[in-house]
């Protein structure tokens, strides 16, 4: 749909659009002026026009706010490229991804587990970490070739929503399949070495927060090598441009795509480490928000598009940590942090209202597209 | 993977074993997960056949059968074939594909004796090694599945390469032995209603599971009707089908008269617990009626049709229950129900009409989001003024009929009548509204939108009203299930329902009435709802489970679902359908008629 076009309504369901998108900028405005006004005096008389109550935030509350939104928005960009690949590819949405993502930070559990009963997580923390994250990248990666082979690989003729409800299936089915293998109580990791999770620097950012977002932009620029120098990814590009042409040059469509789902879940087993690190608990249904809110930066970015994916992350995180405190407490919403999951659904709503194609333009085949 | 580093080793071995090779070792990995999701030992205390079977072993004893069953097939296109395998070579196939995934269960045991997973797998325990060796020590347990698994095998594989006649009248004997066990509280429960009590102490044991004696009469009268019923149900179907107009409506409406007093009488006969069970499985019939309409029809697949559900069922909570937070205007329930439908109108056209322009996927994820964005809603501190946030909203009435009786859970048989008349009346719109101008445009706008716009169908309005009549029969269910269960808290509207529904509607048959019936006959009666249980009662750790593999398989092997509707079916076989007319040489001849109105058998794809 074309973007000048979507503004001006021909028809009611279009009045009715125009009507929620001005809805909801002029929402986002108020709670953010709201926010200003409250920032510069608390007893500003707007921000106590629209929330009799406010507080406000200070300094160190807001920064601790924005970092933990990087380091999460980090880790959906990470499991966004795994989303945005596949549907650059395939044109399917792999609403089993965010279940891979979960095989990863259970994967991890395990094994880190298991390492603190050997004693090697205390002594040799680094290496420890390394071992999991390479461990969690093998299984993960496992994971989804197989959910290649078996599910997606026979259906990819269908009409493009069979492979979909297949994913909710496999969804379904990864999860549960944790529930009866290790049992449906939440998990705890091992308990991370003091000198990372103390506050450091001048910007008094704990160290685990920091190590996410080093990791993830480590990952993210492996990726952006494979893809962009490699024969491997321009093989990819082909394929996501056109399948049956590029087979007709010599590109093996098969391997390439399996070579896909292995990239995309083995970001997604880093990921699962990364979440594991970060909240140190984990339990089987620890997939499927973070999956949704993973699709969402992959929309946000532009879907098939990496670069934006993560851009999207970021996008995302900061939105889910800030925008309860920024938007709706200022307006007089109370309980906010329990609206942290509905509003990152708003934002994906809100993002496919107002700009479907993405912040950054989506890169999908003619066919896809259409 | 695997198959890249055995390729090598693989290229010497013919296609037909390399068949056995593969199937063996997804056989034996499939007995080991399995075993390990505790699937056995947990369904060790259902017994299906009183001393001999319970159905946690035949939870392990259908894979080697199915495997032979899978492996005794003569490869198609046999004649195109260098070396086609002949008898022996298939029953021998068989028998290995049965010995490996029985052998999957050997090593299982020397394993589980030998080494301590417990840790991260909390079925590894010693009661398993107690299963699988039968409690005489693990070298027993390691032969004796190696003997099983091929027996089975084998048997499968004989089974397969008998003529058609005698695998029909196995496959039926096999079908009723089961069967009969797991309706046995329904059977049981109907036959004393009967008043035959003697009847039921002679099939089944005290304490659950057929008699060995019943068991044998029951396969053999099966196996009997069976051989003489051949072809007789198929003839009476065709003598029906070729009736002219007016004669086949009669037979029609009959059939539907006889099952309609049938449903009328059944809870009459039967207990409590039976009856809550039907009145579960009736509220699941109406929710996947309704999402049938949005999915099967318009072809829009809603991921959050819970939202309809949840709304339905709040607003009435809000507009009967007395304990309502912050308004309480108790109204009677059916006044509520006027407004209710009114709100679901409303809800329906705001979930609608944000997400109808977008890309179909985009929009089942949307609509997914919406669902839990109104489920955090109700449960948020914000508006817990207005809905009780978790602590919900409960002791509400029942419906009061007319001042002469009152519906409501503690009398599951009212619920059912009511939960029927709904049915009635959604079967009757679903019914109605296929087969009038706005049905047809739902069946063009799913079948190719654009041709659709093209032939001056508004899509936008014509998608909006499926959302629109799906909200509705979602509220009518939400409106049933306040009254039946008497409280709402938002646990009751996770996503997970919408999930169990569409699994509904997908494997009875998106677009078909009878199939969605079916599919939430079976489905819910059998393994149960999100949080009703079916008959399988011990099944309620892995139902979710068993619908996420049901879903894929479905998808992978019957996308148009076990009651497919014509249309839909050749919609997505399209290609198979056309290679099939070329192959009958139907597309020379000119007369596409023919292939369009053509009857195609339901399932005659492998």
């Amino acid at each position: 749909m074309a973007s000048a076009s979507m503004w001006v309504p021909r028809t009611k369901v279009d009045w009715f659009l125009t009507v929620l998108r001005v809805l909801a900028l002029t929402v986002v405005t108020v709670g953010l002026l709201a926010f200003i006004a409250q920032q510069i005096d608390v007893d500003n008389p707007f921000a106590r026009l629209v929330n009799p109550d406010a507080t406000g935030l200070t300094g160190p509350q807001f920064r601790g706010l924005v970092i933990s939104g990087f380091a999460q928005g980090a880790m959906y960009g990470l499991i966004a490229l795994g989303y945005s690949m596949v549907y650059g590819v395939l044109g399917f949405i792999n609403f089993a991804h965010g279940e891979v993502f979960m095989v990863g930070a259970m994967t991890g559990m395990i094994t880190s587990n298991k390492l603190d009963d050997a004693g090697l997580w205390e002594t040799n923390f680094i290496g420890s970490l390394l071992f999991i994250v390479a461990v969690s990248m093998l299984v993960c990666t496992l994971t989804a070739v197989i959910m290649e082979r078996v599910a997606y690989r026979p259906l990819r003729k269908a009409p493009r929503l069979i492979p979909l409800i297949t994913s909710i299936g496999i969804s379904f089915f990864i999860q549960n399949t944790s529930v009866v293998l290790l049992g449906p109580t939440s998990k705890a990791y091992p308990d991370m070495p003091d000198w990372l999770t103390a506050k450091r620097t001048f910007l008094e950012i704990e160290g685990t927060k920091i190590m996410v977002i080093c990791v993830a932009a480590v990952s993210m620029l492996v990726l952006w090598l494979l893809v962009e120098r490699t024969k491997t990814g321009k093989a990819m590009r082909a394929v996501a441009e056109d399948q049956e042409i590029a087979g007709l040059m010599g590109v093996d469509v098969n391997r390439t795509i399996v070579k896909v789902f292995a990239v995309g879940g083995a970001m997604a087993g880093v990921a699962g480490i990364l979440w594991g690190v970060l909240f140190r608990s984990v339990i089987h249904y620890t997939g499927f928000l973070p999956g949704i809110k993973a699709f969402s930066s992959a929309v946000v970015g532009g879907i098939g598009n990496l670069g934006g994916s993560m851009a999207g992350g970021l996008f995302i995180g900061l939105a889910e940590s800030t925008g309860p405190l920024l938007i709706l407490e200022p307006l007089g919403v109370s309980g906010v942090s329990q609206l942290r999951d509905a509003v990152a659904f708003a934002m994906l709503i809100a993002v496919l209202l107002l700009k479907p194609s993405g912040l950054f333009g989506e890169r999908l085949s003619a066919e896809d597209r259409a | 993977m695997s198959a890249t580093v055995l390729s090598p080793l693989l290229r010497h071995v013919s296609g037909t074993w390399r068949r056995v090779l593969r199937l063996g070792t997804l056989g034996a990995v499939g007995q080991v997960f399995i075993s390990l999701s505790g699937m056995p030992v947990r369904l060790d205390v259902r017994e299906i056949i009183v001393p001999i079977l319970s159905l946690g072993y035949l939870a392990v004893l259908a894979v080697p059968i199915v495997l032979g069953v899978l492996l005794g097939r003569r490869p198609e296109h046999q004649e195109f074939l260098e070396k086609s395998p002949n008898r022996r070579d298939l029953l021998l196939g068989a028998t290995l594909g049965g010995l490996m995934g029985g052998g999957g269960l050997s090593v299982l045991a020397l394993l589980l004796a030998r080494f301590d997973l417990r840790d991260p797998l909390i079925n590894w325990s010693p009661q398993l090694l107690e299963f699988l060796s039968f409690g005489r020590g693990v070298s027993f347990g390691f032969v004796i599945w190696l003997v099983i698994g091929g027996g089975l095998g084998l048997v499968g594989g004989t089974v397969r390469l008998a003529s058609a006649r005698t695998q029909r009248v196995i496959m039926t004997m096999a079908l009723t032995v089961v069967g009969a066990a797991i309706l046995e509280s329904l059977l049981v429960d109907l036959v004393e209603g009967v008043g035959l009590e003697a009847l039921v102490e002679w099939l089944y044991a005290p304490r659950g599971g057929l008699t060995l004696v019943g068991a044998a009469v029951l396969a053999f009268v099966s196996g009997l009707l069976s051989l003489l019923g051949q072809g007789r149900v198929k003839n009476f179907r065709e003598k029906i089908q070729t009736m002219e107009g007016p004669r086949q409506t009669r037979v029609n409406l009959m059939l539907i008269a006889a099952v309609g007093v049938a449903l009328i009488v059944l809870p009459l006969l039967v207990g409590k617990l039976t009856n809550e069970l039907l009145a579960n499985i009736g509220l699941f019939v109406l929710l996947a009626l309704g999402l049938n309409i949005v999915v099967g029809l318009a072809g829009i697949l809603d991921l959050g049709y819970v939202a309809f559900f949840a709304v339905g069922s709040y607003s009435t909570a809000v507009l009967t229950a007395a304990t309502s937070p912050r308004i309480a205007p108790e109204f009677p329930w059916f006044f509520a129900l006027i407004i209710v439908v009114f709100i679901a109108i409303l809800v329906g056209l705001f979930i609608g009409a944000p997400v109808i322009r977008m890309r179909g996927d985009y929009l089942a994820i949307v609509t997914l989001g919406f669902g839990e964005i109104i489920r955090l809603l109700f449960l948020s501190d914000w508006l817990s003024g207005w809905f009780g946030g978790s602590q919900g909203i409960t002791a509400i009435d029942g419906v009061d009929v007319f001042g002469l009786l009152t519906v409501d859970g503690t009398n599951p048989r009212r619920v059912f009548y009511l939960v029927l008349f709904f049915c009635a009346i959604a079967i009757y719109i679903s019914w109605r509204l296929e087969r009038s101008r706005l049905g047809r445009a739902w069946m063009a706008v799913r079948e190719d939108e654009p041709v659709a716009e093209a032939m001056g169908i508004n899509t936008v309005n014509v998608k909006l009203m499926a959302f629109v009549v799906g909200a509705v029969l979602g509220s009518f269910g939400g409106a049933i299930f306040v009254a039946k269960v008497g409280s709402v808290f938002p646990t009751s509207f996770l996503i997970l329902v919408s999930i169990i529904i569409l699994v509904v509607v997908i494997f009875g048959g998106m677009g078909n009435i009878f199939g969605v019936i079916a599919g939430a006959v079976v489905l819910i009666g059998v393994l149960g709802g999100p949080k009703q249980p079916g008959l399988l009662v011990e099944f309620s750790e892995f139902k979710l489970l068993i619908y996420g593999a049901l879903l894929v398989w479905m998808m992978l092997a019957r996308p148009e679902g076990l009651i497919p509707s014509a249309r839909r079916s050749r919609e997505l076989h399209q290609e198979e359908f056309l290679q099939d007319a070329w192959l009958t040489g139907q597309i020379d001849t000119d007369d596409t008629n023919d292939l369009h109105g053509g009857s195609r058998p339901p399932g005659s794809q492998a």
